[in-house]
Order: structure tokens, then sequence, then C-alpha cells
């Protein structure tokens, strides 16, 4: 029998990565919900701010604040530039083709990423105090990222909600075309979405890599597990994907502690086909 | 000089051709309605104004501004907003988000809360309904949430596609004395409409849209005795 305290630490732990996985998805998730193509590469892009953080930080020297702020503006870069570049000569195109480019970016990351920095796992070492509540330890490396995550995506929320584009950026992805007589230039709305998509990942890569070490191949690690999140909540539906996320993180954590951690993920792939089965449009969805 | 004015327009979409060799003009204050039968191409007309739909030949000038060519988002910014068929609001978005999106342009931004008020008094259920999602509105309160939301833009010419399509007899009724009420505040108006009889009470002027052309215009009141009238109601 596993201690309870172990569990109780193992699901805090998942609420805690959840927070992460959140923040992956919904970016992932708003990008396709607005532009309706899915960035099959977008853990690598959150893969190249890690390497920018690791160097800032851990080689050059920089205060933790500024590597991220670094991170943040690097994310948004690629975002913009990855819409520019790939996306918006393929706008128009079958879908399949859409798919092959953004897999063929993924491939060229890896690749690139490889060739410059080779296969190493490189990570960033801080040392911050655990603190106890009632036996159980909280590492301030796992809550600090957390708490950082839940304040992004109250950021998201507000910035959806409350602004003139955020609001516009939902309205494009009900109705586009009705968007551009109300005289807002779709291509301009894509160009905000992709820098906001992909500031979400370099805010993500700035927190992962003080938990996780990167490689060329994390995009691995992380990429299919977002996907699976934004499936199971409905691709597009963000408050889906943001509940589907802590379903996915408390699995892995849990399984994590009762077997193993590969016993995590195959679980978590498990109830994601079963999902699948018994709720195509996501666990949100209305049955029809 | 007219306010809106359109020659020798022609416009399809792929090999189709729609429209061939349209002449029409929209004086400032007046109310032009164009009818015809089904398919006759009312639609297209508007989204070509609207820029929606490119022009293929011809001109079309908006308060001596060239339109042909540009798109939709910077036709909107010249001050033409289009109430499309269908409505096309943003279901998931509230009615006061809605209204938001019609005042999307910084002119219009500027203007937002002025424009609001404007709104909510003409369509006071609209304001009862702020927060309620624009999808789970009637068919009436949704047309009325579409041209509230084109109202927002501050528009000099406002295209009306087929605003009774849909409705309750009752309540197109209605929708017509608010679009006369919208006329009396001297908004331009063009409207499609398949309700003739109702809509030649409503505005000054009319065109007769047949496959794509133009075929006959004329003062409302004198085109309602006429028997093209009969015509374009049983759909020849």
């Amino acid at each position: 029998m596993i201690d309870p305290i172990f569990l109780a630490e193992a699901a805090l732990n998942g609420i805690m990565l959840g927070g992460i996985l959140a923040l992956l998805a919904l970016g992932l998730n708003l990008i396709f919900g607005v532009i309706d193509i899915v960035w099959i590469a977008y853990v690598d892009l959150v893969m190249l701010c890690m390497y920018l953080v690791y160097y800032l930080v851990q080689v050059y020297g920089w205060p933790v604040w500024l590597g991220a702020l670094a991170s943040i503006a690097l994310g948004a870069l690629l975002g913009i530039g990855v819409h520019l570049l790939i996306i918006t000569p393929i706008l128009g195109s079958a879908p399949i083709n859409q798919l092959l480019a953004t897999g063929g970016l993924l491939f060229f990351l890896q690749s690139f990423a490889t060739f410059l920095w080779t296969t190493d796992h490189k990570s960033v070492r801080m040392s911050l105090p655990s603190f106890e509540v009632g036996g159980i330890f909280v590492p301030l490396t796992r809550l600090i990222p957390f708490a950082i995550s839940i304040v992004a995506l109250i950021g998201l929320y507000l910035f959806l909600t409350r602004t003139f584009v955020g609001t516009a950026i939902r309205a494009v992805s009900q109705d586009r075309e009705a968007m551009s007589l109300m005289g807002a230039n779709p291509q301009r709305i894509y160009i905000v979405t992709s820098a906001v998509g992909g500031l979400m990942a370099g805010l993500a890569g700035a927190l992962l890599i003080f938990q996780y070490s990167v490689h060329p191949f994390f995009g691995g690690q992380f990429g299919p597990l977002t996907f699976m999140i934004c499936v199971l909540g409905g691709l597009g539906n963000m408050v889906g994907a943001f509940v589907a996320s802590f379903i996915m993180s408390e699995i892995i954590s849990l399984a994590g502690v009762i077997w193993s951690t590969e016993m995590g993920y195959v679980i978590a792939f498990v109830v994601f086909i079963v999902m699948i089965f018994a709720r195509p449009g996501g666990i949100l969805a209305r049955r029809s | 000089m007219s306010l809106l004015e359109l020659t020798s327009v022609t416009a399809g979409y792929g090999h189709f051709t729609a429209l061939w060799d349209v002449a029409l003009r929209v004086e400032r204050g007046e109310a032009v309605a164009v009818v015809g039968p089904n398919g006759a191409g009312k639609t297209t007309l508007l989204r070509v104004i609207s820029g929606i739909l490119p022009v293929r030949a011809g001109t079309l000038t908006f308060d001596g501004a060239a339109l042909a060519g540009r798109p939709a988002h910077e036709v909107v910014a010249h001050g033409i907003a289009h109430v499309p068929e269908g409505r096309r609001l943003f279901p998931a978005l509230s009615v006061a988000e809605n209204l938001k999106m019609g005042a999307y342009l910084p002119a219009a931004r500027a203007h937002y809360r002025e424009s609001l008020e404007r709104v909510w008094a003409l369509f006071p259920v609209l304001a009862e309904r702020k927060a309620q999602r624009a999808g789970s509105l009637s068919g009436g309160e949704q047309q009325m949430l579409a041209i509230g939301r084109a109202l927002m833009s501050r528009p000099r010419l406002i295209l009306l596609d087929e605003p009774s399509m849909g409705l309750a007899p009752v309540m197109v009724l209605r929708l017509f004395e608010l679009i006369r009420r919208i006329r009396a505040e001297g908004y331009t108006i063009l409207v499609v409409e398949q309700n003739v009889r109702q809509v030649l009470k409503l505005v000054d002027r009319a065109y007769l849209l047949e496959v794509g052309r133009i075929k006959m215009e004329g003062r409302a009141a004198e085109l309602a005795e006429q028997d093209f009238v009969r015509k374009a109601y049983v759909g020849l």
C-alpha cells in the first residue's frame, strides 16, 4: 500500500505540472481556433526558447527574470515568423499540405538544434528551498512556475475577453468574413494570434527549463501530450483544453507514483483513446 | 456627385458571371432598393460593393474614392457597413461584444460609448439582453443586433441584405418600422429584399435585377404600379 502522503504529494505535483501544460495547450489551441491550422512544431519552438534561457542564464550568467523575458520575446518573434514564412503561403491549401509543412518545420528544428547544440541534455541549475505543509513537500522550483502559469492564463483570459483585439481574435475564430466586414484585417489578427501563441511558448520554455533538461528532441516529450490535451479538450475550445491539461497531468503524476512514469504515459494515452471514442468532440462538447 | 456609384460592373465566382454591366447609384440621404427574383445576383451585388467579392470590370466609387479592388476591411473604413445575408453574427460572443466588434475601427472606437447609447435607444431589447450569447437570440432580435452592429461603425451607407429573411410576418412589419426609423435619422440605405411590396413603401427609388442585369429602375411609387412588381413577386 502506498502512503497517502505520497499520493497527496503526487496529486499536488500533478496540479503544478498541469499549469504549464495548460500554458502549452492553450497557446496551441488559440492558434488552431483562429487560424485553423495545427502547429505540429509548437513544442519545438518551446525547445528553442529553453536553449535561449539555458545560454543566457547558465552560460552567460544573466539574471533569471531577464532570461525569461528574452525567452518570451523570442517566442513571440518565432510565432510571427512561423506565421509569415510558413503558414501564410499555405493558408488556402489542403489540410494535408498544412500538416506536412508544420511537420517539416518540426524535423528542421530538431536537426538544426542537433547540429548547433549536439544531443547533450542541458539544464539550468537553480536551488530553491522546499517547504512542508502537513507532511507534504512543496518545492518552490515547481510552485513558482505554476503560479506564473496561472497568472499568465488569467492574463490571456482578460486579453481575450476585455480588449478589442482579443475579442476580435475570438470573433475571427467564429466568422472570419464577418470580422473583415467589421474592418479588421484578417492577416493582422492572425499575426497577433501567432505572436500571443508564440509568447506563451516562450513563457512555457522559460518555466520548463528550470525543471527539465533541454535537448533537440524535447518536442517529442511534450508535443504529443500537448496535442492530445487539445483534442481531449476539443480543438479550439479553450476551457476544455484547460480542464484537459489537469486531467492529463494528474493521470501522469498519480500513475507515476503508483506504478512508474512510463506507465503514467501509457494510461494517459489509453484514457485519451477511450475518450476519443466516447466523446469525439472533446470532454466539454455537447452531445449531438 | 452620388454617394455610391457603380458603372458597368461585372463580377462573379470562378467561371460563373453573376453580374453583367451593372450601373447603379445612391445619393446622400436616399434609400434605394434592389429587388428581383432568387438568384438574380442581389446578394452578389452587395458583396461586390462591400469588397468581399472583387470587381472584375467596371468602376465602383464611394464619395469620390475608387473602391474597386479594395479588400472588405478597407471598404468599411470608407464608411460602408454591410449587414450580410443570414446576419452573420458572432454566435458565441455576447450581444454587447458583437456591438463592440461593430466599432472595431479606430475612428468608430473613439465614439464607442456614444454609438452604443444610440443603438440601445434604437433597440431597447438588445440592452436588456446585452450579456446573452448572440446565438441564443430570436430571429428578429438577431436581425436587430446585426443592424445595430453595422450602426456601431458610424457608416455613411448601410447595405441591408434580405433583412426580413426567416422572420415571422409580425416581426417583418416591426423590422421595416425600425428601418424606417433608422432612415429618419439620416442614414443612407441600400437594401436588397424579396419582400417587394413592403420594401417599395420604404425606399425612394428601386432597381429591378434579373439574371445579373439591371432591367428597370425608377421612383419606388411609380415602380410599385408597374407590372414588374408582379414579375418580381412571381419570380419569372
